[in-house]
Formats: C-alpha cells, sequence, structure tokens
C-alpha cells in the first residue's frame, strides 16, 4: 500500500500503541483499541446506507428522489413491494422501544426463517451429499499406464480410514470396548492430528499478521530516519 | 531456583520478545527461501492458465485490512496472472471493508503495472453489498437485482463488461479472497455447488482447514495463508518471468515466517520437557 509520510506515521504510531499491550494494559493501548471501534463502526454505517440502503431500497421506492446522485436510478419506474422490506427494517428497530419491542420478532422471525430454509438446503447439498461422495473412493488407484499408484492409493485409505473412525469416535450409543474401542481410539488419532494441523496453520496465519505490522513499523522507520 | 523452574515461570513477555527477533531479524537481512508451488495452489495457476482470453473472473474480496498481510500478496498475484493472460476481472465484496482493498489492488497494481487496460473494459469493482449468502443467492440467478451500478457510480449495463454477464454462471471462475464468514464457504454452498461454477479460494491460514474438505471435487484449488500466497507468486515467476522483477511479498515473508516457526517449535519442545520432568517428579 503507498502512503504518505503522514499516514505511515500515523499507521505506525497506532500500531505501536496496539503492541504496547504485549507489555502491559495501558492508556494507550486502549485509545487505539477505542479508536478502530469507532471508525469500525462509522465505515460500517457509511457503507451500509450508500452500498446497500440507497441503491436497493430508496432508489427503488422513490426514484426520483436519488436520480440526482444515482444517475442508474432514473430512468427507472418506482418498484412500490420494496415497500414491505422496508417495513421489515422498522419492524426490527422497535426493539428499541419499551412497549411494542414485541413488533421485532415478526421480523426477525423471518430472518431466521429465510436463512434456517436456505441454509439447511445448502449445508445438505455442499456439506452432507457432497462431501458423502467426495469420500466414495477407491481404495487402490490404478495407473494409466499400468500398476498402482502408491502415493494416490495411501492418500484414499488414509481419507477412508480417518473418516470411519473419526465417525465411530463420535458414535455414542455403543460402549467404546473392543473393537468400537480400538477404532475409536484411532479416531482420536486422526482428531489429534487434525487439531495440530489447525494449531500449525493458527500459529501462521498470527506470525502473517506480525509480519504485516513489522512491515509497517520498518517502512516507516526507513522514511523517517533513513534507516533499513 | 533450577533452570527447569526459571523455564517453568518464564514471563511471556520474554517469549514475544523471542518471536518479535525471529521476525525482525530476518526482515532485515533480506533473507528468503525458495517456494515450490504444491497441487492445491498449481490447480488453480493451471485453471487460469486454460482459460481462454476474454474470460470473466469475479474476485469477491471478502477481508479487511486485519488480514491483508495474507490476503493481499495472494490477489496481487492473482490479478496479474488474469490481467497478464488479457482475461476480465470484476470484483466485489461481502464485507464491507473488502471493497476498499479491491481498490487498494488496482490503486498499488493494476493502474501502474498495466496502463493499458481499462476500466470497464478490463476490470470493473462492484463493491461491498450487505447480505452475506443471501446476496450470492440472488445474484446466482440475477446480478443486476442488487448490482445495478458500480463504485464509480456507473450503471452496470453502461458497462462493456457487465455487457454478458447477466447471472453468477455467467463468470468463468470464481476465485474468492476469505478471511471467514461469509467467504469460500458460503461461495462453495451457494454459487459453485448449485450455479456448477468453478471457484477457488484464497484463504487465511486459519481457516485453511476447514476448506480442505471441498478439495478437489467442489473447489479447484486453494491457497492457504502466506504459504499458498508465496507458492502461487513461485508458479507465475516461473511462467512468467517478467515478474521476477515485480516485489514477490510473500515469498519474502516466509523466510521470517519460517524462521518463527522454528522459535515456536523450539518453546513447544522445551514445554513439553518441563511437562514430562515435572510428572516424572511427581511420581517418585
Amino acid at each position: 500500500m503507498n502512503l504518505s509520510p503522514l499516514e505511515l506515521t500515523l499507521n505506525g504510531i497506532l500500531t505501536l500503541m496496539i503492541l504496547s499491550f504485549l507489555y502491559k494494559d495501558n492508556p494507550f493501548y486502549k485509545f487505539a483499541e477505542h479508536l478502530f471501534v469507532g471508525v469500525s463502526a462509522a465505515y460500517w454505517m457509511v457503507q451500509g446506507v450508500w452500498q446497500t440502503l440507497m441503491p436497493n431500497l430508496i432508489a427503488r421506492i422513490t426514484p426520483g428522489l436519488v436520480s440526482s446522485f444515482m444517475p442508474e436510478a432514473a430512468d427507472r419506474a418506482p418498484e412500490y413491494h420494496f415497500i414491505i422490506p422496508a417495513l421489515f427494517g422498522l419492524l426490527l428497530l422497535t426493539r428499541l422501544l419499551p412497549k411494542g419491542n414485541w413488533l421485532s420478532r415478526w421480523a426477525l422471525a423471518f430472518v431466521v426463517g429465510y436463512a434456517a430454509g436456505t441454509n439447511f438446503v445448502r449445508y445438505l447439498q455442499s456439506d452432507f451429499v457432497a462431501q458423502i461422495q467426495s469420500t466414495m473412493l477407491p481404495l487402490l488407484v490404478l495407473r494409466d499406464s499400468g500398476g498402482i499408484d502408491i502415493g494416490q492409493s495411501f492418500s484414499h485409505i488414509v481419507l477412508i480410514v480417518g473418516v470411519f473412525s473419526g465417525l465411530v469416535y463420535f458414535f455414542f450409543s455403543k460402549e467404546h470396548k473392543g473393537v468400537t474401542g480400538s477404532i475409536s481410539r484411532v479416531g482420536i488419532w486422526i482428531l489429534m492430528i487434525t487439531f495440530g494441523a489447525s494449531f500449525g496453520y493458527t500459529v501462521m496465519a498470527r506470525i502473517s499478521l506480525l509480519l504485516g505490522r513489522m512491515q509497517v513499523l520498518m517502512r516507516w522507520i526507513e522514511q523517517i530516519f533513513g534507516i533499513f | 531456583m533450577s533452570i527447569l523452574d526459571n523455564l517453568q515461570n518464564l514471563d511471556r513477555r520474554i517469549i514475544f520478545l523471542f518471536i518479535g527477533l525471529a521476525v525482525i531479524v530476518p526482515l532485515i537481512f533480506n533473507l528468503t527461501f525458495p517456494e515450490h508451488p504444491t497441487p492445491i495452489v498449481t490447480a488453480i495457476f493451471d485453471f487460469v492458465e486454460s482459460l481462454p482470453e476474454g474470460s470473466v473472473v469475479l474476485m469477491p474480496f471478502d477481508y479487511d485490512p486485519s488480514t491483508a498481510p495474507e490476503l493481499d500478496p495472494m490477489a496481487t498475484a492473482l490479478m496479474r496472472h488474469c490481467l497478464t493472460r488479457n482475461l476480465k476481472v470484476c470484483t466485489m465484496a461481502l464485507w464491507p471493508e473488502g471493497q476498499g482493498m479491491a481498490n487498494n489492488i488496482f490503486t498499488n497494481v493494476v493502474e501502474p503495472e498495466f496502463p493499458e487496460k481499462v476500466y470497464g473494459i478490463d476490470y470493473v469493482n462492484l463493491g461491498y453489498k450487505a447480505g452475506a449468502q443471501g446476496l450470492i443467492n440472488t445474484i446466482l440467478l440475477n446480478m443486476r437485482s442488487m448490482y445495478t451500478a458500480d463504485t464509480r457510480g456507473t450503471p452496470v449495463d453502461d458497462l462493456p463488461l457487465m455487457k454478458k454477464v447477466i447471472t453468477l454462471r455467467d463468470f468463468d471462475l470464481i476465485m474468492n479472497f476469505s478471511a471467514g464468514k461469509p467467504g469460500s464457504k458460503e461461495w462453495i454452498q451457494f454459487a459453485g455447488d448449485p450455479g456448477d461454477i468453478p471457484i477457488a479460494s484464497g484463504s487465511t491460514a486459519v481457516q485453511a482447514p476447514l476448506l480442505y474438505p471441498y478439495y478437489p471435487s467442489q473447489m479447484v484449488g486453494m491457497m492457504g495463508g502466506l504459504k499458498g500466497a508465496a507458492e502461487y507468486e513461485a508458479a507465475l515467476i516461473e511462467a512468467y518471468p517478467q515478474f521476477k522483477e515485480q516485489t514477490s511479498i510473500a515469498t519474502q515473508l516466509m523466510a521470517p515466517q519460517a524462521v518463527a516457526h522454528f522459535v515456536i517449535i523450539i518453546f513447544v519442545i522445551i514445554g513439553n520437557i518441563i511437562y514430562f520432568t515435572e510428572r516424572k517428579k511427581k511420581r517418585l
């Protein structure tokens, strides 16, 4: 990102303020934290108004009102059925009223119903049916040229054994003893390896963010003091 | 007090100091290690290579500045690759800050490096819209029901690039840069699977393990964290050596990353030695 010296200085100082929390909690950290929350909230609100509320609601109900700064709305006929979602949106705000706040439940019921309905179908298709399909793999993969592809076959076996033993571990209707116990122990190992991989990735992510901040600090020092 | 006791009561700030040094020292000395693309990253590269000139790629920027060090290098590499291959790029965002992140790439990469490319013809920024998966669900059937204008206020119908884009199915690839929810998972669930649209993901390292199950049947490929970005840069430089002169941010950052990982591994080993020694002591 190309930043001016002033922007870079501000960026560097705020980074130092946040990093100071690593030593201990202090007023500089709190200031930077509150500034971030305030700026983020304002940014989200402005984006919500100008990118969603204006073009997708106001410009559709009363195109003439916004056509001076939204040319795409100029030739459009009013779409009055958008008053319904507008009313639902207003109902959500009744939560703020001491009396009549129950009205917000109607809008909330619509939101929950819509989200549950669409998510259910999509999760069932993409995370259940499609994942089962992806696990139906041959244990022995043959090469086009003949012979067994050992690497690919091993991957398939690990995947199938991992899925099966993991499922057995979460099968609580039978006591984990004997064969079930042995398979579920393999399941625990698979889960532990998965958690380890997730932890490793998380460490990489956090170090990457630290690297990003360090780069900013170095660029700041380089530009202001001419070091590096 | 023994060394073991000292280590057991080690002030966490000492660990922070070691991690800080592990990151800063390689950065100062510009240490770099060679990167080799893995199949999951190469799959995206090969897919972009296989697209005919003029194909339209949708790049949803679903991240904010907090994860930019991981995702900006991916977006930069992909943007360079697509524009070099004369593909059309359309950006949008399910995150409010994503619109600004896309603008940064246009300002810092596209405009200086590809001055011949014209806004509206070769690339477009549609910006942010609220609605998450609901938005994807809607634009799968009709882009214009939600996107009437781009971020500059130009009506979508006046943008030559958007002439043939009516629904999400008209995109030849959706290359999502994702830092969480809504992100790659939602694009796969609500666009890729129902619309049969090729989806690739550039994700933060934190969510990469959650996306692996979608590869290869529901996802073309994936770049996981900074490592994924560095691998894509390596693939790009191998095929297009002209980019060797440009900054390879992710590749440069992988050396301090590796040193920091090494320091963390040492601390994990020390922690385990202390744990097992203490356990042995208690048993005696």
